[in-house]
């Protein structure tokens, strides 16, 4: 109805329209027969009443009437469904994993991204997975949506005939920055994704460990800039005495290297006063974690 | 019926004194909180549940500010979290849950079976404590442990588990509730099953009491198992046993199932009370019998006994099996057939009546609308592949919204008119009355209508912000609940004005033919002098009646 994007669009606004249509006609229908008898028999039209006790013809009407529309529903429904599962063996795989508030794409030569970036007609097959809390992956354009649940990999496919940008929503809630877990499928001619997919050819100035954190999704939570977020700012971090609850008891520590990379890989071990404890442990390598500490230290 | 309580209440007979009057050896307020009456329990209820209705509505109107536009409008993310859990536990748990049969229920079915009160009423005063034991952990939670309870009423976990928040508090809150409504539907079942007066059986019973028998089952088949679901997530919290969350071992999955195993009768729980009082107000107005009294009662046991098998329609998107989905699918569009088949019986009951346009008539017939518009929309998220795209997103809170609000919402005010003149002898005044339908059932389709269309266009649910896409239907949603706000308020500046100084009501203001109607308003202690002896069917009007006796 929207657009023409993905293969399921047609069949879903279909399958809706069939449903609104006959809906419409029903409810536009009784609801004037409702308003029509409520005045033509008000009492000043029509003293007496008529004592109708029911009729058996028009019961079994008005059940195997509906009766029959709404397995036509259920059939249009289930028709326009079945595509969604049906993966072309064609189809290019891509990990997404959801964690709070942010996905991160992977793809099979090991490139991540904060992005969605696929050629267009081509199908595409998205491993979903949750590290934390369950979160959904949704593109309201290609109408695909699947929870994504932690332990339990679901996915789902599709393939755009157009290129564009499409947003990508986060619809199960997961937490205080659910709504800002948005994010966004671009779809791009073939030639423009190979470059993409094989080159650093959009390779940036970033330095190497404020891009780690963008793919991480570590700056939903940390700021670089200083103001408070869900977990402290990176700002200012590395080098200072942090207070910090470790097994119960409040301590003071010195945000050195070791405590740096604990916090990474082992959150909960210390956890920073007047935080929640809601950071997820991360498996980085160790020139992963050198790279974001190195980085982290520039923040003055 | 005899001929003596036919006379008691008309003009001129002394009136006896009446439930409100009576010496119950307590004072003053005890003479309240220690009543077992039934009349008493249901306006326990009612002030109770009136008070969280307005509290849940007036979050439900800060709510809506906040998304008036994108951005930060009136508060930060966590509190908006906090807010819309809130606003669902209270509606749902202590609004919509014990609902008409607490209050309705209570008041008028021992009366419609010429009962002199429920079977248990100590039992019944304590469901009425559970509840507000319920109610006062839930608001307690708000201000202790780590902060107000965010994740919404459906407790999903593992993030129920996981949040510093108190949901586990919240969560007791909850299974104290739910404790209240089971004991509340074993008491009417007991009541309906021993307590009919002399020569009423199943098929001479009120529809409002068929419709409080089918729910008294769901209430205490289904309830027990959220009940000790949200048990499990409290312990799973404490002492980090795996049920649902992965991190101990646990299932998500699980919890969705044994979370809507529950919630979706419960949506039946809420609806069929509703469904019945819809089929007292309509024959009363319309001064004729209903029309299909067999085809109402048994659509009304058919949703019950269908209603339990189509919760998975809440979790096509989560991850079960192929096979569920499409068997859950088609029996959500079966139980669609007996709810249809009430609006055709409600429909056709009008035709040909004698048919008085009262203020209950007004709000049976928003009930009728509005009800009709959440049917419809369920048949299209009943549907899967329009559910993929619809799950979550403000289409459902639309479509909910229709169903508990415009369905339930309005048939219990419109009870609330019908049998508020039984309830206090007072009469309220009928064109503000009108007045406050019409800016209640205004405001309500222009706050819920754009949802649907947000909700297609993609917005999800539970949003804090969203993107400018969706701005024009947030707005206009948002006017919306001013308009439906106020005519909340109005509704209840008119009957509390009533019940203070409204004219006496005459026992049978309607010309009602069910046994409450028979009797004096309010009503005595006892309800009858004598017990009633039926012969006829709930709605045989005569000829001659005429209004006013
Ligand atoms: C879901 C939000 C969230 C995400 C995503 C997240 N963190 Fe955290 N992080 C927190 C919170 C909250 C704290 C403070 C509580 C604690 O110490 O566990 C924290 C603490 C830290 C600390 C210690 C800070 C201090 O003040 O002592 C470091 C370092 C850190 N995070 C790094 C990272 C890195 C690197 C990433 C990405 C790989 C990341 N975090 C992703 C929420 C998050
Ligand atoms: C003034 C009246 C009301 C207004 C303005 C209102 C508004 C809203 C809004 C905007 C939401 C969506 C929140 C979100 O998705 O972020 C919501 C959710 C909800 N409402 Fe209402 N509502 C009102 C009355 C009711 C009533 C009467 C009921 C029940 C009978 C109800 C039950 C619910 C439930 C269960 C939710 C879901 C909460 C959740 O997502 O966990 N509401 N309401
Ligand atoms: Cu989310
Ligand atoms: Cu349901």
């Amino acid at each position: 109805m929207f657009n023409g994007t993905s293969p399921f669009v047609d069949g879903v606004d279909n399958a809706f329209l069939f449903i609104v249509v006959i809906s419409l006609i029903l409810l536009v229908g009784l609801t004037f027969l409702m308003v029509y008898f409520i005045f033509r028999y008000r009492k000043e039209r029509n003293p007496e009443a008529s004592q109708i006790e029911g009729n058996v013809t028009l019961e079994v009407l008005w059940t195997v009437i509906p009766g029959i529309l709404v397995l036509l529903m259920f059939w249009y429904g289930w028709k326009a469904y079945t595509p969604m599962r049906e993966v072309p063996e064609n189809a290019m795989v891509v990990k997404a994993v959801a964690r709070m508030w942010a996905f991160s794409f992977e793809y099979d030569n090991g490139r991540k991204s904060d992005k969605l970036v696929v050629p267009v007609n081509k199908p595409v097959k998205v491993v979903l997975e949750a590290q934390d809390v369950l979160h959904a992956f949704y593109i309201p354009a290609f109408r695909v949506k699947q929870d994504m649940v932690p332990g339990n990999p679901q996915f789902v496919w599709f393939s755009s005939g157009k290129t564009g940008s499409y947003d990508v929503f986060c619809a199960e809630y997961c937490g205080m920055l659910h709504s800002a877990m948005i994010t966004k499928v671009e779809v791009v001619e073939e030639a423009d994704f190979n470059g993409w997919y094989n080159g650093e050819t959009l390779a940036s100035d970033e330095p190497a460990g404020l891009k780690l954190l963008k793919e991480n999704g570590c700056i939903s939570c940390h700021s670089t800039d200083g103001s408070a977020l869900v977990g402290p700012s990176f700002k200012g971090l590395a080098g200072s005495q942090r207070k910090v609850t470790a097994g119960g008891k409040e301590t003071e520590v010195t945000a050195d290297d070791a405590y740096l990379i604990r916090a990474i890989r082992e959150p909960s071990a210390e956890v920073a006063k007047d935080f929640p404890p809601i950071m997820q442990p991360y498996s980085l390598t160790d020139e992963q974690i050198a790279a974001i500490t190195d980085f982290l230290k520039t923040l003055r | 019926m005899s001929d003596s309580v036919l006379t008691a209440g008309s003009p001129g007979h002394k009136r006896e004194p009446s439930y409100l009057e009576m010496d119950t050896g307590h004072k003053g307020i005890f003479a309240w909180i220690l009543a077992t009456d039934h009349k008493r329990i249901a306006q326990l209820y009612f002030y109770s549940m009136m008070v969280m209705f307005l509290v849940g509505a007036l979050i439900g109107v800060l709510i809506r500010l906040e998304l008036m536009a994108p951005g930060r409008t009136i508060m930060d993310a966590q509190t908006y979290n906090g807010f819309f859990t809130l606003h669902g536990i209270i509606m749902i748990f202590m609004f919509v849950i014990p609902g008409l049969p607490a209050v309705f229920g209570n008041f008028v079915m021992p009366i419609m079976i010429g009962a002199k009160d429920v079977a248990f009423p100590r039992v019944n005063l304590l469901s009425w404590y559970l509840y507000v034991a319920g109610g006062i952990i839930v608001l307690v939670s708000q201000f202790v442990g780590g902060g107000p309870p965010d994740g919404g009423w459906t407790f999903y976990a593992p993030y129920s588990v996981k949040s510093a928040t108190n949901i586990g508090m919240a969560a007791l809150g909850a299974f104290m509730l739910g404790f209240s409504s089971i004991l509340t539907g074993l008491n009417f079942l007991v009541t309906i099953h021993r307590l009919r007066a002399p020569g009423m059986d199943f098929w001479k019973m009120p529809l409002f009491v068929w419709s409080l028998y089918a729910t008294g089952w769901i209430q205490i088949l289904a309830t027990p198992v959220v009940g000790i679901t949200l048990v499990l997530i409290v312990f799973e919290r404490v002492f980090q046993l795996g049920f649902f969350d992965p991190a101990f071992g646990g299932d998500p999955i699980l919890f969705q199932h044994l979370f809507w195993i529950y919630s979706h009768p419960a949506v039946y729980i809420m609806i069929l009370p509703a469904m019945g009082a819809i089929s007292e107000i309509i024959p009363t107005f319309a001064q004729r019998t209903i029309f299909g009294y067999k085809a109402i009662a048994v659509s009304s046991m058919l949703i019950a006994f269908v209603g339990y098998f189509v919760w998975g329609h809440h979790m096509y998107t989560s991850g079960m099996s192929e096979t569920a989905k499409w068997v859950f699918s088609f029996i959500t569009f079966l139980v669609a057939i007996p709810s249809a088949i009430k609006v055709f019986n409600w429909i056709a009951t009008l035709y040909k009546g004698s048919i008085n346009i009262d203020t209950p008539l007004l709000y049976a017939v928003a009930f009728i609308f509005t009800f009709m518009i959440g049917g419809f929309t369920g048949l299209i998220i009943g549907s899967v592949a329009q559910d993929i795209h619809l799950h979550d997103t403000t289409f459902v809170v639309g479509h909910f919204h229709y169903i508990v609000f415009g369905g339930v919402g309005f048939a219990f005010f419109g009870a609330l008119h019908y049998w508020f003149p039984k309830i206090y002898g007072k009469m309220y005044n009928a064109k503000l009355a009108n007045i406050a339908w019409g800016l209640f059932f205004f405001g309500f389709n222009v706050l819920y209508f754009p949802m649907f269309i947000a909700g297609y266009m993609g917005m999800p649910r539970r949003y804090f912000d969203y993107l400018p896409d969706f701005y024009i239907p947030n707005l206009i949603s948002t006017m919306g609940s001013w308009f439906l706000y106020a005519g909340i308020i109005l509704m209840i500046y008119n009957l509390v004005k009533a019940r203070r100084s409204g004219p006496p009501a005459p026992a049978n203001p309607w010309n009602g033919v069910t046994l409450e109607w028979q009797i004096q308003s309010p009503p005595t202690y006892e309800n009858f002098d004598e017990i009633p002896v039926i012969k006829d069917n709930p709605y045989t009007f005569k000829k001659e009646s005429a209004r006013h006796e």
